[in-house]
């Protein structure tokens, strides 16, 4: 079993993927946590990509960044911040 | 919001995306990307338009009326769009089976009504987008 450069662009994607999410999940301020959640999401669109899927990458990139305005304004619009 | 040079770039390029994101919702059989992705894009520069010339001029664009109009029609005209195929003696949602001529391969034609169908798609999602964006940010009143 072999791994290419690729693939280990691969795996260093998916880590970050993991650690993002984990982060998402630990961090206290809401508005840090979107702001990883961005970070997930453009990550994901280039593993979409790199799985040859350029369909759901256009998708996945398309949907993080709405999703993300519209959590952001969903932070905005709530007085407290600290969960 | 007093922005110059912000009012300015997105004068020039929300157009642009605009195109692009209707580029998608068209060529959702030939290339990456679909209906649903292209609608997205679409939303998003209403949005980008509300968030940076202010909410009422961005709710001038994009009254509450015809979001619901488009929200509801667009899911009408995929199901007109279906029934095409009924009338032609087919079944729902035929294409090539409704004598509709496909044209050559990769061209736009090729995919026959899905770029009409995936027009009423997108535009639902877009509608959905921006009801969304306008729904939280506005004042309950």
């Amino acid at each position: 079993m072999s791994f290419t450069t690729v693939d280990y662009g691969t795996m260093v994607m998916l880590l970050i993927l993991v650690v993002a999410s984990l982060a998402m999940y630990f961090i206290k301020d809401l508005l840090h946590a979107v702001i990883v959640y961005g970070a997930y999401t453009l990550i994901m669109a280039l593993v979409w990509l790199q799985m040859n899927t350029p369909d759901i990458a256009i998708t996945e990139a398309a949907a993080g960044i709405a999703m993300t305005v519209l959590m952001m304004v969903a932070i905005y619009r709530t007085s407290r911040r600290e969960e | 919001m007093r922005d110059f040079v912000l009012k300015r770039v997105a004068a020039l390029l929300l157009p642009f995306i605009q195109m692009y994101g209707l580029y998608v919702i068209f060529h959702g059989h030939v290339s990456p990307g679909g209906s649903f992705a292209g609608g997205i894009v679409v939303g998003l520069a209403f949005i980008a338009f509300a968030t940076i010339y202010g909410l009422e001029r961005g709710r001038a664009k994009v009254p509450e009326k015809a979001t619901t109009l488009v929200e509801s029609y667009g899911t009408l005209w995929y199901g007109l769009m279906g029934m095409i195929g009924i009338f032609k003696g087919a079944p729902f949602l035929a294409n090539k089976l409704a004598g509709i001529d496909l044209g050559e391969l990769g061209a736009l034609s090729s995919g026959g009504l899905i770029s009409l169908i995936g027009l009423g798609v997108g535009i639902r999602v877009a509608s959905t987008m921006v009801a969304l964006f306008f729904t939280m940010m506005e004042d309950e009143s």
